[in-house]
């Protein structure tokens, strides 16, 4: 028997109830992580990445309904967990956080000290006796400068980095088995993002942990992640190997995006027509309007996925019946 | 921290002189000749002029306002018509009185508009929203001696849980203390007899007097916290698993209640104003009868230094709520 993935999410539906309507936010996400590996998520900004995260960790806003689908953690069904056992076991324990925007996810009127330690305080496990010590020892470990004095600090007297890096002690501060990151380098300059997916990379390995990284960027992807997840309008339209994805992507939307990358690209191109809004998609695949490839069924075929290689697989009705 | 406390103590100069300024010219061009008005009706030209002269009115304007700033800071600003007695110590023995009724109102609507306006953010939309938005548009639109009667009448005719008015009662001797703060006082002698009696006289004018500020801080906090709700930060916390309970009355709380402070620094101006309404109502031996009666007797004196009574306390108050601003948000502290 195999152990079951650290997170199997299987055609996850969210829709939001907004003034104008009731949006499908998502429309058939679906993905493994596997244990010790880094899985990205990528789309483009609006694609749904945050609710995604959102409803990972049972903290969607109060408009927002599942609809349908499993997110299985370590093979439990978190959908299915109160919001009590959530907040008791899951969130900040087993699953750390690390936010897009730490100035803006850190609380300006506390100190840094004090926020961390409060995530501590409730979900340290208990063979960590003193919680000040360990944080510190875990700010030294992600290269914060003199870290005694700045748990005394507020979030607005550091830099950009500076704060990433105290966001990403807080995410391992409970030794949790799973990270969820939502765009965590994208607020920073390149060079402190390069840093920064370095230190992540190193401390997967060296606290054994599985990371899902979200990010609208496949640069970053390429660079950092194991295994990617490909989302379009909400819909998760590939999954694969981080490398044979980029090199035999098997979904039109996935080409139309390694094409317009600056880094594979000469000229620019982008990809005509504009995403729809989730209170407008259309049926069936969302690409469809805008597909050079699509065919008169796309908007009949309810999304599934398909096989495209060894663990690789397109939702796609090109692939369809041509096997792996 | 002290730098700023400084600064903002500094920038309270300004405006206290420019009040200076206005009371010396208003005293200077109502009534027309300062020194006819407080002979007297029937005073002849000789007695106007020797009046003139004893007050310093026949002497340039610019000697005027230096003798105008010395008396001020010596609290000498004549005797009273109406009691006869030095205004100052009026106002020594009175204050307290004010002081107390105000307080123990800030206290009341501060301790209760917090707490209501959190419960009707959480609750938002829902009916526990609506009937504190009912209850708190009430407590503003309601005329405050209205309130008062109608407390007097059920708490105090009808119930007789509580006294009528006034601030202690017939038979209790008690000399007073170091404070003029009765309950302090008797607090600080040990007397409980005369500390519960104070505390049964206080409690019907100050939660009438209290009332609207409970709902402007209901409505402050309300929106403060609503607001903050949306922020980035709270999705962290709650991603990260801060209990509920502290999230909302810890983390949120801290950064919803500077718009209520500033309410609460508003307030304490409008409390004293107030408070001449209650305490003519109450009977309550404050400054706010005293200056009623000051008004009735076109008594300017006691006026004036009412007028510079308050004008301090508001800047007094003003400081108050940026160091407490400060205390709240280290951003502020680190600009100043
Ligand atoms: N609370 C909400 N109410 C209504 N619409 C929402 C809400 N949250 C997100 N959305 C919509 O859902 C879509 C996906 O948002 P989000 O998950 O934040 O995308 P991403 O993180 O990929 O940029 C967007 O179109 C956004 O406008
Ligand atoms: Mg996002």
């Amino acid at each position: 028997m195999t152990a079951p993935p650290v997170l199997d999410v299987a055609d996850l539906r969210v829709s939001i109830r907004g003034d104008e309507g009731i949006a499908k936010i998502l429309d058939h996400i679906s993905f493994r992580l596997e244990r010790g590996r880094i899985l990205g998520i990528v789309g483009e900004s609006g694609c749904g990445k945050s609710t995604l995260i959102k409803s990972v960790l049972g903290i969607l806003s109060s408009g927002a309904r599942i609809e349908r689908g499993e997110i299985r953690f370590e093979g439990e069904n978190l959908l299915a967990m109160g919001d009590k056992r959530l907040n008791r076991e899951i969130r900040g324990s087993r699953i750390g956080f690390i936010p897009q925007d730490p100035y803006l996810a850190l609380n300006p009127v506390f100190t840094v000290g004090a926020q961390l330690l409060e995530i501590m305080r409730w979900h340290a496990p208990k063979s960590v006796r003193n919680h000040r010590e360990h944080l510190i020892a875990l700010l030294r470990r992600v290269q914060l400068p003199d870290p005694e004095a700045a748990l005394d600090r507020y979030p607005h007297q550091f830099s950009g980095g500076q704060r990433q890096r105290l966001v990403i002690a807080g995410a391992l501060a409970c030794a949790p088995t799973l990270i969820v990151a939502d765009e965590p380098t994208t607020a920073l300059d390149v060079t402190t993002q390069g840093q920064i997916l370095v230190l992540l990379r190193e401390l997967v390995e060296e606290f054994g942990l599985s990371m899902l990284f979200v990010t609208h960027d496949l640069g970053v992807v390429a660079e950092l992640c194991d295994d990617l997840c490909v989302i379009y309008a909400g819909q998760s339209v590939e999954t694969g190997p981080t490398v044979q994805v980029l090199r035999e992507p098997a979904h039109p939307y996935t080409r139309a995006l390694l094409a317009c990358h600056p880094d594979r690209s000469e000229h620019f191109t982008g990809i005509p027509g504009l995403v729809p809004s989730p209170l407008k998609a259309p049926p069936g695949c969302r690409f469809a309007p805008r597909c050079t490839s699509a065919r008169p069924a796309c908007p009949e075929r309810p999304p599934h996925y398909v096989a495209a290689g060894q663990g690789h697989a397109v939702d796609c009705i090109l692939h369809e019946g041509s096997g792996a | 921290m002290l730098r700023f406390i400084a600064r903002r103590t500094l920038l309270a100069v300004p405006s206290l002189l420019g009040l200076l300024i206005i009371t010396f010219v208003m005293i200077r061009l109502v009534p027309a000749d300062p020194a006819a008005a407080l002979a007297g009706d029937n005073a002849t030209p000789e007695q106007v002029a020797q009046i003139r002269a004893q007050y310093g009115l026949d002497q340039p304007l610019p000697v005027q306002f230096l003798k105008y700033l010395s008396d001020v800071a010596r609290f000498d600003f004549g005797d009273s018509v109406y009691s006869s007695r030095p205004v100052a110590i009026d106002i020594v023995q009175r204050l307290p009185a004010t002081l107390e009724l105000t307080f123990a109102a800030l206290f009341l609507a501060t301790a209760l508009g917090i707490p209501l306006g959190v419960v009707a953010a959480l609750n938002h939309n829902r009916w526990p929203d609506f009937v504190l938005r009912i209850v708190s548009i009430g407590g503003v639109a309601l005329a405050t001696f209205w309130i008062a009667i109608m407390f007097q009448l059920l708490f105090a005719m009808k119930l007789d849980w509580l006294p009528l008015r006034g601030r202690s009662s017939v038979g209790i001797s008690f000399a007073g203390g170091p404070t003029g703060f009765l309950m302090l006082d008797a607090l600080l002698k040990g007397r409980l007899d005369v500390f519960w009696d104070a505390f049964r006289h206080l409690v019907l004018p100050a939660l009438t007097l209290s009332l609207g500020g409970i709902a402007t801080i209901t409505r402050f906090t309300r929106a403060g916290v609503l607001d903050t709700m949306q922020k980035d930060f709270v999705t962290y916390e709650r991603a990260v698993g801060y209990p509920h309970r502290r999230l909302v009355w810890v983390y949120v709380l801290r950064n919803s209640v500077v718009a209520s402070v500033t309410q609460i620094g508003l307030l304490f101006g409008s409390l004293i104003a107030g408070a001449v309404v209650v305490e003519s109502i109450f009977d309550w031996p404050g400054l706010g009868s005293y200056t009623v009666n000051a008004i009735l007797t076109a008594d300017f004196k006691v006026m004036l230094a009412v007028t510079l009574l308050v004008g301090v306390i508001y800047a007094a108050v003003n400081i108050l709520t940026d160091i407490v601003h400060g205390l709240i948000d280290p951003r502020l502290r680190d600009q100043a």
